[in-house]
């Protein structure tokens, strides 16, 4: 499943989109940046409740398929202008991780 | 045998926000030179919890990269207050980073480990008032 074909199905908000037939191989949750860069596959949808600049550099370094970022939390406009100069997907959910971590599990 | 490629990159200590650049331009200069996504992957995660650092405790610092087709070697060299017990600071978990750096995703005590993980060699020396200087080195497997 794509980026794109992932936001659709899952009804996401789409904060930057660069490339959107990105393959989402996996799935991966967590908040702490140097846990997540330890232990995060490469080609994997993120969901974090993170929205700081390095999350943009978090997900470059691994070569993530997306970040998507849960529980409303707020992205910042120089956030959102960063991961798309970067070539960075970021989707956005109202969803709580865990639920959202269960939708992505059902679809990819 | 050829002298390696070197990069030598600044650490702006100033700006937290900019923290990581010179980790992507090793990525991309690695990737450009043709190395495997692994390697290429393990030298930049290696190199960003470095730069991180830097800028968190050490007020930035200097970055240089030695590039053979070998292995790669990375020389991170600052002038902050030192590591005074350098096996507690490796220690996963331990970090003595503020508050607010805990606030944005990092300070949970993974940044040495992360880096002795995905490196075959790494050496600290510090010293305490005067600065550290990490050697690690990545093989191309």
């Amino acid at each position: 499943m794509t980026v794109s074909e992932l936001a659709n199905a899952a009804g996401l908000q789409v904060v930057s989109m660069p490339s959107p037939d990105a393959p989402v191989e996996c799935g991966y949750a967590g908040d702490l940046l140097s846990w997540v860069m330890g232990n995060a596959q490469q080609g994997c949808a993120w969901m974090t409740i993170m929205t700081n600049r390095n999350i943009v550099a978090v997900a470059e370094l691994i070569d993530m398929a997306c970040i998507i970022v849960t529980e409303g939390s707020d992205i910042p406009d120089d956030v959102a202008a960063l991961a798309k100069d970067k070539g960075i997907n970021v989707l956005a959910t109202e969803l709580p991780t865990y639920e959202m971590c269960a939708k992505v599990s059902g679809l990819i | 045998m050829p002298e390696p490629l070197k990069f030598t990159y600044d650490i702006n200590g100033e700006n937290f926000a900019s923290a990581g650049e010179a980790s992507m331009q090793i990525k991309k200069e690695l990737r450009s030179l043709g190395f495997d996504p692994q390697t290429i992957r393990r030298v930049s995660i290696a190199m960003y919890e470095g730069e991180i650092n830097m800028v968190i405790h050490a007020g930035g610092g200097v970055a240089e990269v030695l590039v053979s087709p070998d292995n790669i070697e990375i020389i991170l060299t600052d002038h902050g207050p030192g590591i005074p017990d350098i096996d507690l600071a490796m220690q996963e978990g331990y970090s003595t980073a503020p508050d607010a750096i805990r606030s944005i995703g990092f300070g949970a005590g993974m940044g040495l480990p992360n880096m002795k993980k995905y490196t075959d060699e790494m050496v600290i020396e510090s010293k305490v008032q005067e600065g550290t200087k990490v050697f690690m080195r990545v093989d191309v497997k």
